[in-house]
């Protein structure tokens, strides 16, 4: 049943550069996770402190782009820079909140039937920059265009359980949506990442998009630029920034030498050695996205020695978790306990955290027969502190009598390489709900199953969260998932590393707790200058 | 004249086949490398079934040499094909990188044929004294600094410490030469090793000639030391600085990677690397015809060059 993964596109990966990033939000949790969140961003705080709004304005934000093939088409969106691009110009009918739970956003509110398979979604007044409303039909043409199937739109696996032949509209502002299957978590499917509404019969992007979000088209030079202004008639409230510019530099350091320079005002992006040498230094304010990207590994559970649990839970005992933050991360993030969405809704916050067992790696080893155990590592370039943290790692596996080999791929082809072949291999994800993540790649018709974890009675726990109605009594089944996954899951996930970015001291009403790709993320219309 | 005609005719079919035979090599090993543009464009998200469509949308289920053959039948008319990532015209892709690279490499050469000839003069005019001392030994410490590093240090200097000069291009796109200031510090970056070696050789050819039996004969003429530095001994000394000039400007024009990221300057090395990235074959197919082109336009104008100034060296097809 659990077919494809329900929602998967939200996530955020983006191709090259950008991608992963994207996927990475980091902060939700920051909010709730709370623990952990020692020092944040002082940054921000002036901002928030700092008053009232004011209105007008230039904000130039630099971000690293895709060059001459950047497109303003919401639907193709892949990197950070796209998705933020988008989100001026066009609304979802959701959004993730700081927690990765969806808000209301061009849907006012949504009602399911008793069998979570039928949901009736209001849509709120609002309008297009060309004056006219935002309908139903734009709505089921937005949802079809990205599921056809003749096209590879990154949504389409995420609108998967909707029967779009058979929803419909039922007047100017109601739309009923047929679910292939019960979806309690149907709102995710509304927030997913690239799911924007445009008007209907729009297929041209390029030249004068026209969307209903805060941010009206002005210009756009694909790798370079993109410039937009206030839209007035904002149905969320109209921004305070008279003009929007968003610019590529797809250098960290010309993006930090650009803000610095005074030739940005935001600066998406920034590594850790930036952060800390600019930190609290008055020149610029460092914002730090806690949370954002999960950082691990991934253990194929179908094959030796993996397909053992003991050698799988000696993996987990191995790590220390806080030398590969400090090493791989610069100590830019917080620990992981081999469970995904640190503080985002429904995550298992009450399991213990894990500690490095050395002792109790080797005896599991033992019983497992395992002594002497040799193993490839894949990794790559293709995110940050990826092969700093394969390093650090085969350090630590080599006090435990396993001795790891690590091997660098090329990081244009990766993900794909790593999907099916190997054993063990580093990876990461951007934020996304927990469900996402389990419905995406933890079930046996997951389509990027990267731990090939496929077990019928897991795969029945979700269909059994997907048709429960109370919220109490999903998180509850959401919470037995995740004590199996992480008893004896393939997911080692040792931290979650912080986003960073950089803005200039007049930059006021960024948002922290906001992880890449959810609502507050990027988002230009709450900010303003000083 | 008829014999350097046909030698020119000869030179360009040969180089017509240079570009073909670079063509076909840049293809071969862009089909050699792990992943397609469908891997690529999958990203972290490589749901097989996605890879399947996009691979299909974008006819790359079909067999390189098919491909290959389509492309090339295009190119005959004059069609570069479309870029696979974004479904524009290659063409495009080459014309607005080509402003910004052609705008760095003339302003580079503007000032390099002057100062790298003026500091080579003037070092042999002193040989052996002060004044060539210093310009060696400057021109060398130079020469040894990597432009990422000499860029990096220009960007704090200037821009960061002092604030006279922007430390991008960030922003400003095509338009350049609207923002002269922001071209300051990539072009120094770009002269840096250019003049170093330009002055060295023009300082030995200068030397070499000024020692030559007939710089002495036009001496014992009572030739003015000016007419005979100038008129006598320079075209001579200009002979091997042409060929090195020719690859520095192929060097220029092909893009120049680490100044175009660091400086954010949206040029033709830029997208190459972003198409090899992205497995944008079309797009590097385009890019290995402009740049095989030049490079066959530049030597054989470099080798006019030495013919002109300097006819004894003889030149061969």
């Amino acid at each position: 049943m659990n077919h494809v993964p329900v929602n998967d596109s939200r996530f955020p990966g983006l191709r090259r550069r950008g991608f992963l990033a994207a996927a990475g939000g980091a902060a939700g949790l920051g909010a709730l996770a709370l623990a952990g969140c020692a020092g944040s961003g002082t940054a921000a705080d002036p901002a928030k402190a700092d008053g009232k709004p004011k209105r007008g304005g230039r904000l130039r934000a630099a971000f690293a782009g895709g060059g001459a093939s950047e497109t303003l088409d919401p639907h193709l969106a892949n990197l950070f820079a796209d998705a933020a691009r988008a989100k001026a110009l066009f609304d979802k009918l959701a959004d993730y909140g700081p927690d990765l739970s969806a808000q209301p956003r061009l849907a006012s509110a949504w009602e399911p039937n008793a069998g979570l398979d039928r949901w009736k979604v209001t849509l709120r007044k609002a309008a297009f920059h060309d004056g006219k409303p935002v309908t139903a039909q734009d709505v089921l043409y937005s949802y079809r265009r990205i599921a056809d199937p003749a096209k590879a739109f990154r949504a389409k696996a995420s609108l998967e359980p909707i029967d779009l032949k058979a929803s419909r509209a039922l007047d100017e502002r109601t739309i009923e949506f047929v679910l292939k299957r019960p979806t309690a978590e149907f709102p995710n499917v509304l927030a997913a990442f690239g799911a924007y509404i445009v008007p209907a019969g729009a297929q041209d992007f390029d030249k004068k998009p026209v969307g209903s979000g805060p941010f009206r088209f002005v210009s756009f030079a694909p790798g370079k630029s993109a410039v937009f202004k206030r839209n007035d008639a904002y149905w969320d409230g109209a921004p305070y920034l008279d003009e929007l510019e968003f610019v590529v530099a797809n250098e960290e350091s010309a993006r930090a030498n650009a803000l610095l320079g005074g030739q940005v005002e935001y600066a998406h992006e920034l590594n850790p050695a930036t952060a800390r040498a600019h930190e609290n230094k008055g020149q610029i304010q460092i914002v730090r996205l806690r949370n954002s990207a999960m950082q691990g590994f991934v253990m194929k559970t179908d094959r030796p020695p993996f397909d053992d649990k003991r050698v799988r839970e000696a993996f987990f005992l191995i790590a220390d978790r806080k030398e590969l933050v400090d090493g791989a991360l610069s100590g830019a993030g917080e620990i992981g306990n081999d469970l995904f969405g640190k503080g985002y809704e429904y995550y298992a916050g009450s399991l213990p955290q894990r500690e490095q067992d050395l002792d109790r790696a080797r005896k599991l080893l033992k019983e497992a027969g395992a002594e002497k155990l040799k193993v490839t590592l894949d990794t790559s370039p293709v995110a940050s502190g990826f092969t700093e943290a394969a390093a650090i790692f085969r350090d630590q596996a080599a006090k435990a009598g396993v001795r790891i080999e690590i091997k660098t791929g090329s990081k244009d082809s990766y993900w794909k390489d790593i999907l099916d072949s190997g054993t063990l291999a580093s990876y990461r994800s951007g934020a996304m709900p927990i469900e996402s993540h389990i419905s995406q790649r933890l079930l046996t018709g997951s389509t990027t199953n990267a731990t090939h974890w496929r077990h019928k009675n897991f795969d029945a726990l979700y269909q059994q969260a997907q048709s429960t109605k109370d919220k109490k009594d999903r998180a509850a089944v959401y919470e037995r998932m995740q004590r199996r996954l992480h008893a004896e899951g393939g997911f080692l996930i040792w931290g979650f590393a912080d986003w960073i970015l950089g803005t200039a001291r007049s930059v006021r009403g960024v948002e922290q707790k906001a992880p890449a790709n959810s609502l507050d993320w990027a988002r230009f219309d709450k900010v303003w200058l000083a | 004249m008829i014999g350097l005609r046909s030698w020119v005719a000869r030179r360009l079919l040969l180089g017509v086949a240079q570009t073909a035979a670079v063509v076909l090599l840049v293809f071969a090993l862009t089909e050699a490398l792990p992943g397609d543009a469908a891997v690529a464009l999958a990203g972290d998200q490589p749901d097989p079934e996605r890879i399947t469509a996009i691979r299909e949308a974008l006819h790359l289920d079909r067999p390189a040499y098919e491909r290959l053959a389509d492309w090339a039948a295009g190119l005959l008319h004059g069609d570069f094909g479309t870029s696979l990532a974004s479904g524009r015209p290659v063409s495009s892709y080459i014309a607005d990188g080509f402003g910004p690279t052609v705008l760095l490499a003339v302003l580079t050469m503007g000032l390099l044929v002057p100062a790298g000839v003026g500091l080579g003069v003037l070092a042999a005019r002193h040989e052996g004294r002060l004044a060539d001392r210093l310009v060696s030994s400057v021109t060398l410490g130079v020469y040894a600094v990597p432009e990422f590093a000499f860029g990096v240090l220009l960007i704090t200097v200037f821009a960061l410490r002092l604030g006279w000069l922007p430390p991008t291009a960030v922003g400003y796109g095509t338009d350049l030469l609207a923002h002269p200031a922001a071209l300051v510090l990539p072009v120094l970056v770009l002269l840096s090793r250019p003049v170093c070696s330009l002055a060295r050789l023009v300082r030995a050819g200068m030397i070499d000639a000024l020692a030559s039996p007939y710089v002495a004969q036009a001496r014992r003429y009572g030739i003015s030391g000016a007419r005979i530095r100038y008129a006598h001994a320079l075209p001579n000394a200009i002979a091997p600085a042409a060929q090195q000039l020719a690859r520095t400007i192929d060097w220029l024009l092909c893009g120049v990677i680490v100044v175009e990221a660091l400086y954010v300057i949206p040029g033709l090395g830029t997208v190459l690397m972003n198409a090899v990235a992205e497995r944008d074959v079309p797009v590097v197919q385009g890019l290995a015809v402009v740049f095989g082109l030049t490079a066959v336009v530049l030597n054989l104008g470099a080798d006019l060059v030495v013919h002109r100034f300097s006819p004894r060296a003889g030149v061969a097809a």
